[in-house]
Parts: structure tokens; C-alpha cells; sequence
């Protein structure tokens, strides 16, 4: 490499498919997986929708493929752009967030299918800020766990302020999340925040001290009944799915169905007879595992995992050939976020996590969480492309 | 940066053991028990659906139909579906009430269980098989239901048959009628539970009973995908259901509608009457031309799932147990009409079928003077004279004489009994074992069932002889019963005179159904043969070809030759004309037909006389045979005999119509049909 990246600057053209540009040296194998998880996740939402208009059986893939394309244009701006202003402008986007969350529980939130979640555009457009929250909170929780000035003197922990300020900013977040409610998304975004807190350096002792409240608050949460029954009925039916058939176990109990009836190789796409018939809720958006279960039997599902463990090991090497703490911290913050999704989502499917709303990256149906996902990529490709390690 | 790479290595690893937890899971899930979610999945998504098959129509010996299937709309409730619903099924039994406009409340009893303490309104059926709650739905109401299936999970519409009787109440306990499958007889039939969709109904009485795995079929098996809502998506693969057989009955639908006016008008004309019956015999065939019950009800109550009032009423004492048919299952005394195996009897006890025979006005045994009905005295007599004029005298003497040859109260230690014996081969005291369940034995008293009955009756009637009745208030009554129970502790395995006596004109402890006095008739005036009764004569396929032709069993033969019965029938001969029915045959063309018989007038403790008459015609050459029984009817003569009279004028069709124009005889010169009738689909349906 002669020359030194952003002194002389060639044509457009050559910045952007040149030797040493932008798509010459992104993450070839991030962007590859993520590609080929959406092409997958299209077809699986195509096979799990056909069947809803006979009229138009491919509408939803339609959607989809359009959300796929905006968060493809999505990724591109912002896979070439400087990752730095992400500091600059943390709170604005944090900011941004709240407000799309405080207008959801606001009389202009929208209930779509069962979830208090939206905030309608008009043409058919809504969009759905607990999404957005996820990769704003990554941001502002990177920065402000980041101090700006240290005067050349390296420190490796953060300080106590910065902490409190994170644990505020989540706290909050997770706060209006839980209004709507939405338990999954507020998981999420408190999974996350845990992982970028230990990130930043805070002493073992806190991390034990954290796991130990954390456990503590969730047996207080759960003792005092603040949990909806159908939340509490969601963990119970983890542990004994047979404990209520009708309900949440009834989920649990089709997913499980559904993945298991595929064996090897699969029914073979839109073959699947659980899917056709709709056994299992939510087939498009949160249970999407089931029909790559389904019909694309071990040899798919694995598939797609590895997909997403590609995705998820290229980010956290991402991580650590950062060069500097608060990319390093953005970064393993979006793995964090987006492992700690996967696990969920596809625990959830094979009975060993609870029944929680969330998306499985890059493959469920939906217009925000697609955007958020692929912009969490491209800031991955933006710090790949401009973090380099001293 | 160390830690914090130290750190993010710590996450690394932390994926790369997610990756393999996740894949590991997967592998057990979707390798290792595989298969058994495959089996999971097929049970899921694949129903069982049984298409119920036609049942199989009854007609009458012409081809005429008693019962036959008529098409219509139900619409059905799977209550399992509906208790799976969050609100049980509240919201999707609120909308079916506004489509079907019937009231909700009625719509939840329809569809509960039956059970202890839940009375109909209720489902007595198997809670696999959909509850039917609405019939005779209109198609449009229907057409929304199945197109709607979202708003009506668990609610089908479909076209199902029902039972349809185009002859109203006519032979209403013959034919019997269907209820659901309960739950233990479902769970006995293999293959059923997965059904669901058709109801299953099975006969539970008279011929739909006996004959119910013929009219049933066999039902279509549809392996159906359904999808979470239960909407069928592909039909996998299919069995037509086979229709059921038809069975072709000996009735005639004419006389059935003859004998059931004229039971009903002998019925008006006693109103203290609380039952009667009337039975019209093949003598050649021995198959059962018309047979019908007093009190009676419509059939058409249980179609579609009867209402608890009617069913309440239907098993009351109040409404007289209208579904118990007095033909088969009504125990009465017989009365004179039991003389013929009196007579049978004594000729075959070698009496001379040609003697004389005093008939004084009363006969003396054991101090008691047993009288003639009115006090009548005839001197000496012939057998035939005996019949005609009913003279019990004669038969006292014969059955007293009987019981002293047998050694009297100390029996010897073989017995002949001649009248029982004879009863008994005349087929009285046991079943006819007609085709139609529920029938009665009747009874005859012999020393052997007298003693049966003292054994088993003896330790508490000795103990109460030692103990007396001290639980009783009234002393002269206590004092009564403990005299009886010592009686019946010593005395109760004796069979006494007065019991002989009152045998042979069968009173006392004789008791015959309807149906066994007609066949016995039919014997005396047939070929000698005792027959077990048949209703049903054929089974022929939908199709109209036979099947199977039903056969009427012979049981035995008359110990009698064929002289006497000759003797007997001549002098039966006389009874319409000359004898005990002449005054209800008054002006009855006996030139045309000839109809012989005899009365029976049974005297009943506590309640008026059981009133009988059994015929038969023509008298020369008989060819068909018919009891009436009135019960609390009065004499034979006076209520039984003529609604006899009025059977044989409809059969011959000798009497009036409404309008005074001749009737057409409903079975020409009295002769049943003979050929099996040509089957259309027209008629079956």
C-alpha cells in the first residue's frame, strides 16, 4: 500500500471500485454472509406467506425484498463514511431513538398484529424504533463509556461517571421498550449493555456484582409479579412446554414440530406441511427458523447458523483489530447485540430459551429491524475499513 | 486495549460456543428425533375424516318406505376446538348465534356434555365427533360458516341425512330410532375417534337396533391436510363410503295404518284402557305383517337430537312409556284365548278329542266353587261346543284332574303336567326371539318354577314367620303378613289345585305377550310349526339387488296331530258367528270372509280385565293371523274383538270409507305379498 489513504484523492469512480477502495478492501466475507443470509431469509419469508393471498403469493417477499434493498442503500452510506462522526453524533441518534419511542406509547403508536411496537408513515410504511434503539444505544454507550480527552495517558477502565451515565441512557431505553411492552427488545438492549459495560474494563468484581443483581432483579421482578402472566408463561413453558399446551407451549411445542419434521435434508422449500398450514405463529417475523427447520431440514438450519456465526466472528475480529477503544466497543457491542439476538431467536425455535419477540437477524421479515441490522453491518465494514490496529 | 481485546476474545468464544450449542440442539432435534416429529407433525396436520355413509332405508314388504333419509344442512361444533380458544370459544359461539339467530345460552347447552346432574339440552355424544346445533339450516347462512372460516373455527356446515318416517307415528316401537355413539362404544369400534366431521348415530331400539351394522355401511375414510385452522387444504386420499344396506320388511304399510286406527279408536272407546297391541302373522310365512303399541309417540322427536321435555316425557310413567312396545314387551294374562293349548293338552293327555264333557255352572275344588263367566251351564258338551261357548268348567275340572295324577300337593317323582308342558311348546314362557330387542319371556306356572321361586325366596319369608313384622304399625296386618310368611316358609314350594285350575283357562300366574299368542295361533292353524317371528324379510344392496334373504327359524313342532288342530280350528271357526264374538261380528259378511277367533277376558288384580282377541281368516283355509290386546280393555268381546273386526274389514276391505264408498282392500283376498319388491333409488331416499 504506496499511498495514503484520504491524502490524495482519485475520482469518484476510482475512490469507490479502485484498487485499495472501498469495496476492494471491505469485509468481503461479512458482506458475503450477510447477502446470503438475506437471499435465504427471502425465500424463507416467501414460502411462509404464500400461502396468505392466493391473489398474490408473493407480496410479503415483495416487502421484503424492498426493505432489503433500502437497507442495502442504507448499508452503502454508511459503510463509506467515516465511522468517527458516529461519536459526534451519538446522542443526536440515541435522541432520535427515545423520541421514536416515546411517540410509540404516545397516542400516535400503532398496534400491529398484537405489538404496541409502530409508528405508522402512511403508504403503508411504519417503522419501529425499539429497532432503532439497538444500534443508537451501542453508539451512545461506547461514547460514554469512552472518555473524549486523556491527555496521552492510557486508561483501561472507565470511569465510575461514564458507567452510571451508560447504565442511565440503557436503563431509560429499556425503560420505554418495556412500556409498549416488548420483553425481547428490552432483553436485548439490557444483554447488550451488559456485554459493552464489561467491554469498556470495569473490574471483575462489578461484572460478578452486575450478574449477581441482575439475577437478583429478575427473581424480585419475577416474585412480585411484574411480568404480565403470558411473560411469566413464557419462561415456565421453556422449562415444561406440555405445561400449557393451548398457549405459549402451544408455540414452543409447533416450532419444535416444525424443525424436528425436517430431519436431514428437509422437505425442500414451500414442501413444508407445517409451515403451509400455519401451525407455528409468526412464521415471517419472529419463528422464521421453523420453516428453514422445515424445509431446509439440518442441512439448512445449520446453514444458516454458520451464515450467522460467520457474520457474528467476522464482527468480533472486527472488534479486536480495533485500534481504538471506542470502535472496539462499538463493534463488540453490535456482536454482542446481534449473538445475543441469535441465541434467542433460534434457542427459542429449538425449546432451550424462553418464547421472546425477537427477529432473527438478517433473515426475519421487517422493514426497521432489517435497516438496523444492515447498518450495524455497514458500521462494522465503516471501522474495518478505517480502524486499523497501532 | 490488552483487557479490553482480552475481553472481546472472551465474546469470540463465547459465539463460537453458541454456534456449537446451537448446532449440537439441532442435531438432536432435527437427526436423532427426527423422525419422531415427522410422526408429530403427520398427526398434526392430517385428520381422519369419516364421510358417514347413507344409512340404509326399511320399507315395507311392497317397497314402500317406513323410514327413509332425507337430505339437510347441519352445522356442527367441535367443542375440543372451541375450549382450546382463549375465551373458550365464546367470541366464535357469539358470532354462529347472530348468523344461525339462535340464542346463545341454547347454543352453549347444546354443545355441553351430558353427564350426571346435565340434563338435555346436552350432547349424549362422544366428545371427538361434532356436536350438531343447528338442522335444516338455510344455504346461505351455511355459506358464510364455511366461507368464513376464520370467524368460525371449529364450526362446520355440512349436508347430512336425516331419518325421515313418511308414516308419522305407524309402528313407531318397531322401528326404533338412533342416538350418537356414546363415548364407550366409540372407543370399542376401532378407527372412529380421529373423526371429525359426520355424526355417528347408531340404532338404539327396534329394527334400527337389530339391523344397525346392515343399514349402516360402511363410511368414507378422507386422509385431509388441514391447516392450523382446520380448513382443509389438499385431501389426500379417499374411500367412498359405502351406503348402507335397505331392509325389506314383511309389514304392510296399509294394514300397519289399519291396525294403528283401529287400536286407537278400541283405545278412545275405553278410556280407562292404559295400553294396547295388536299383531298381524304370516301363518304361512311366520313373518309379522303389522305390529303395533298403545301408547305411542312420533318417531320424528329424536331427529336431530331430541329435547330433554320430550325425552323426559317419552320415559315417564305419566305418558304410559310410550317407547315400550306392548306387542313384544306388555306381560298380560291371556285368558280364554289360552284354551287352545288347554285343549291341545287334554287330547294329547289322552282325553277323547271326541268325548262328552260336563260344563256345570261351577266346578267345586277343594271346597272352592270355581263358576262359569255369568254363571253359564251348557250339561254335557262336546270340546267343540267348549270353545265356542268358552265353558271354563270343563277345563277347571281337566286341570284339576291333571294336577291330582301328578300326585297333587306331594308331586310324584315324575310329573307330566300336561298343560304347561303344552303351553310351552305352544312357545309361551320363553322368547320368540323375534328380530326386535327388548321382548318379554311371559310366564307359565309349573311345579318346578314354583319351586325355584319358594328357594329363593324361602330364607326371608321363614325368618319373618319366626320374627313377624314388628316394623309394621297396623297390628291385625303385621299379624296378616306373618300368617302369610309362615304360609309361604312351609307351604310356598307347593304348587296348589287353585293354581291348576286357574292355568288351564290361563288366569293367575300365566302371562303371554301379544306376539306369542299370535304365534302360537299361527302354529294351531298353519302347519303345526312353532316360528320365531321375523319383521325383516330381505336385505338388498343400494343398488336394489338382494343380499340376503332373512329366514324365519322354526322352533318346534305341535305335539298335537293333525286332527285335533283341525278340530280346534273348526270350532274356533264358530266363534265370530256363533260363539263368544258374535255380537261384535254382528253383520260381518262371513259369506265373503270367514273369520274365526276367540275372546279372552283376563281378570287382573286391582285393575279392570285385560281384554283379547285372537283371529285368524279365512277360517277354512287360514291364512293370516291377528291379536288385539286392550289393556284395562273389559271384555274380549267388547273392546278387543271388534277392533279385530275393524282390521280384517280393512284388510279385505269389506268396510265404509269416510264417504260410504267401498274400500280397496288393503292386502287383496287377504293374501300378503309373496315376491320381494323391485328396489329404485327413488324409494329409498
Amino acid at each position: 500500500m504506496t499511498e495514503a489513504i484520504g491524502i490524495r484523492r482519485g475520482s469518484f469512480a476510482s475512490r469507490v471500485v479502485g484498487r485499495g477502495s472501498v469495496v476492494w478492501r471491505m469485509d468481503w466475507l461479512l458482506f458475503g454472509a450477510v447477502v446470503a443470509l438475506s437471499a435465504i431469509g427471502t425465500l424463507l419469508v416467501w414460502s411462509a406467506t404464500r400461502t396468505w393471498s392466493s391473489i398474490e403469493p408473493t407480496g410479503m417477499a415483495k416487502k421484503h425484498v424492498l426493505n432489503l434493498l433500502i437497507g442495502l442503500a442504507l448499508y452503502s452510506a454508511v459503510a463509506v463514511t467515516d465511522y468517527r462522526w458516529l461519536r459526534t453524533y451519538a446522542p443526536v441518534l440515541y435522541g432520535i431513538a427515545v423520541l421514536g419511542l416515546i411517540l410509540v406509547i404516545s397516542p400516535m403508536g400503532s398496534t400491529i398484529n398484537g405489538h404496541h411496537s409502530w409508528i405508522l408513515l402512511g403508504g403503508g410504511f411504519a417503522l419501529q424504533p425499539a429497532e432503532l434503539m439497538k444500534p443508537a444505544l451501542v453508539v451512545i454507550l461506547a461514547r460514554l463509556l469512552v472518555p473524549v480527552s486523556e491527555k496521552g495517558k492510557k486508561k483501561d477502565r472507565p470511569r465510575a461517571s461514564g458507567v452510571a451515565l451508560s447504565l442511565a441512557a440503557a436503563g431509560g431505553a429499556a425503560a420505554l421498550v418495556m412500556l409498549q411492552p416488548d420483553l425481547g427488545t428490552t432483553m436485548v438492549l439490557m444483554a447488550t449493555t451488559g456485554a459493552i459495560i464489561v467491554f469498556a474494563g470495569i473490574r471483575k468484581r462489578w461484572v460478578v456484582a452486575g450478574v449477581l443483581l441482575t439475577a437478583l432483579a429478575g427473581a424480585a421482578v419475577w416474585s412480585m409479579g411484574l411480568l404480565k402472566p403470558y411473560q411469566v408463561a413464557r419462561f415456565t413453558a421453556l422449562i415444561d412446554p406440555s405445561s400449557d399446551p393451548r398457549g405459549v407451549g402451544y408455540n414452543s411445542t409447533q416450532a419444535l414440530v416444525a424443525i424436528g419434521s425436517g430431519e436431514v435434508f428437509g422437505k425442500g422449500l414451500f414442501h413444508g406441511g407445517q409451515t403451509t398450514g400455519r401451525f407455528v405463529p409468526e412464521q415471517h417475523t419472529d419463528f422464521i427458523f421453523t420453516v428453514a427447520g422445515e424445509e431446509l431440514g439440518f442441512v439448512g438450519s445449520v446453514t444458516v447458523v454458520a451464515l450467522l456465526g460467520v457474520v457474528l466472528l467476522r464482527g468480533a475480529r472486527i472488534a479486536r483489530m480495533c485500534g481504538d477503544r471506542f470502535s472496539a466497543l462499538v463493534s463488540g457491542g453490535i456482536v454482542a447485540w446481534l449473538a445475543f439476538q441469535t441465541l434467542v431467536n433460534v434457542g427459542m425455535t429449538i425449546g432451550i430459551m424462553p418464547i421472546t419477540g425477537v427477529p432473527l437477524p438478517f433473515v426475519s421479515y421487517g422493514g426497521t429491524a432489517t435497516f438496523a441490522n444492515m447498518t450495524a453491518i455497514a458500521i462494522l465494514q465503516a471501522i474495518h475499513l478505517r480502524s486499523r490496529p497501532v | 486495549m490488552t483487557r479490553l481485546r482480552g475481553r472481546l476474545l472472551v465474546l469470540q468464544v463465547l459465539v463460537i460456543a453458541m454456534i456449537v450449542i446451537l448446532v449440537v440442539r439441532l442435531w438432536q432435534v432435527q437427526v436423532v428425533q427426527g423422525s419422531r416429529f415427522v410422526t408429530v407433525a403427520t398427526e398434526t396436520r392430517t385428520r381422519e375424516v369419516r364421510v358417514p355413509a347413507l344409512r340404509g332405508a326399511i320399507l315395507d314388504s311392497s317397497g314402500r318406505p317406513l323410514v327413509r333419509n332425507r337430505t339437510t344442512l347441519v352445522v356442527s361444533v367441535d367443542r375440543g376446538r372451541l375450549e382450546r380458544m382463549k375465551d373458550g370459544g365464546d367470541a366464535v359461539l357469539r358470532r354462529l348465534s347472530t348468523v344461525l339467530k339462535v340464542p346463545l345460552s341454547k347454543l352453549k347447552q347444546e354443545i355441553r356434555a351430558c353427564g350426571p346432574g346435565v340434563s338435555r339440552p346436552c350432547w349424549p355424544g362422544s366428545p371427538y365427533t361434532p356436536i350438531p346445533v343447528a338442522n335444516n339450516v338455510n344455504p346461505r347462512a351455511a355459506l358464510q360458516i364455511l366461507e368464513r372460516q376464520e370467524d368460525f373455527p371449529g364450526v362446520t356446515a355440512d349436508i347430512q341425512a336425516l331419518r325421515d318416517y313418511p308414516n308419522g307415528k305407524d309402528a313407531a316401537q318397531l322401528l326404533g330410532y338412533l342416538q350418537p355413539v356414546t363415548q364407550s362404544e366409540l372407543e370399542k369400534r376401532e378407527g372412529l375417534k380421529a373423526n371429525y366431521s359426520g355424526v355417528d348415530l347408531t340404532g338404539r331400539d327396534g329394527l334400527e337396533r337389530t339391523y344397525d351394522s346392515a343399514l349402516r355401511g360402511a363410511p368414507g375414510l378422507r386422509n385431509v391436510q388441514v391447516d392450523r385452522m382446520g380448513k382443509v387444504i389438499t385431501v389426500n386420499q379417499q374411500s367412498d363410503p359405502v351406503p348402507g344396506d335397505i331392509l325389506v320388511t314383511s309389514i304392510d304399510a296399509n294394514v300397519q295404518r289399519i291396525v294403528e286406527k283401529s287400536i286407537d279408536q278400541a283405545m278412545q272407546e275405553v278410556p280407562n284402557s292404559d295400553g294396547a297391541a295388536a299383531v298381524v302373522l304370516d301363518i304361512k310365512t311366520g313373518r309379522v305383517i303389522a305390529m303395533a303399541s298403545r301408547p305411542t309417540y312420533d318417531p320424528k322427536v329424536w331427529t336431530g337430537g331430541i329435547a330433554e321435555k320430550d325425552y323426559r316425557r317419552l320415559l315417564s310413567d305419566k305418558s304410559g312409556k310410550p317407547l315400550v312396545s306392548r306387542a313384544i314387551a306388555g306381560e298380560y294374562a291371556p285368558g280364554s284365548t289360552f284354551k287352545i293349548s288347554s285343549v291341545s293338552a287334554m287330547v294329547a293327555d289322552g282325553q277323547p278329542l271326541h268325548g262328552t264333557y260336563q260344563c256345570p255352572g261351577a266346578y267345586t275344588v277343594e271346597g272352592r266353587a270355581y263358576p262359569n263367566a255369568g254363571g253359564m251351564s251348557l250339561g254335557a258338551i262336546s270340546l267343540h261346543e267348549a270353545l265356542v261357548k268358552s265353558c271354563d268348567t270343563v277345563f277347571y275340572r281337566a286341570g284339576y284332574e291333571e294336577w291330582l295324577r301328578d300326585g297333587g300337593k306331594v308331586p310324584k317323582s315324575k310329573v307330566k303336567e300336561p298343560m304347561p308342558t303344552m303351553a310351552k311348546a305352544y312357545g309361551f314362557g320363553r322368547r320368540t326371539g323375534i328380530d326386535l330387542p327388548g321382548e318379554s319371556a311371559g310366564r307359565i306356572p309349573t311345579r318346578g318354577w314354583k319351586r325355584d321361586l319358594w328357594s329363593s325366596t324361602k330364607d326371608e319369608m321363614c325368618r319373618r314367620a319366626k320374627t313377624g313384622y314388628p316394623e309394621m304399625k297396623d297390628q291385625s296386618r303385621a299379624a296378616f303378613a306373618k300368617r302369610l310368611a309362615h304360609e309361604n316358609c312351609v307351604e310356598g314350594a307347593i304348587f296348589h289345585a287353585y293354581e291348576a285350575v286357574n292355568l288351564s283357562i290361563g288366569q293367575g300366574d300365566v302371562l303371554v305377550t301379544p306376539l306369542q299368542l299370535a304365534r302360537a295361533y299361527a302354529a294351531l292353524l298353519g302347519d303345526g310349526n312353532v316360528r320365531s317371528p321375523r319383521i325383516g324379510w330381505a336385505l338388498m344392496r343400494p343398488d336394489g339387488s338382494l343380499k340376503q334373504e332373512i329366514p324365519v327359524p322354526v322352533e318346534g313342532h305341535l305335539p298335537i296331530n293333525d286332527e285335533t288342530r283341525e278340530y280346534i280350528r273348526k270350532a274356533l271357526s264358530e266363534v265370530p258367528s256363533d260363539g263368544t264374538a258374535a255380537g261384535a261380528f254382528r253383520g260381518f259378511p262371513m259369506n265373503v270372509v270367514k273369520i274365526g277367533g276367540k275372546t279372552g277376558t283376563a281378570e287382573v288384580y286391582g285393575k279392570e280385565d285385560t281384554s283379547w282377541f285372537a283371529s285368524f281368516a279365512p277360517a277354512d283355509h287360514p291364512r293370516l293371523v291377528t291379536v288385539v290386546m286392550v289393556a284395562q280393555g273389559g271384555f274380549g268381546a267388547s273392546t278387543a274383538a271388534p277392533a279385530a273386526r275393524r282390521i280384517w274389514e280393512g284388510i279385505f276391505g269389506l268396510g265404509k270409507g269416510d264417504n260410504s264408498k267401498p274400500v280397496k282392500p288393503a292386502l287383496p283376498d287377504g293374501k300378503p305379498v309373496t315376491r320381494l319388491p323391485a328396489i329404485s333409488r327413488d324409494n329409498t331416499q
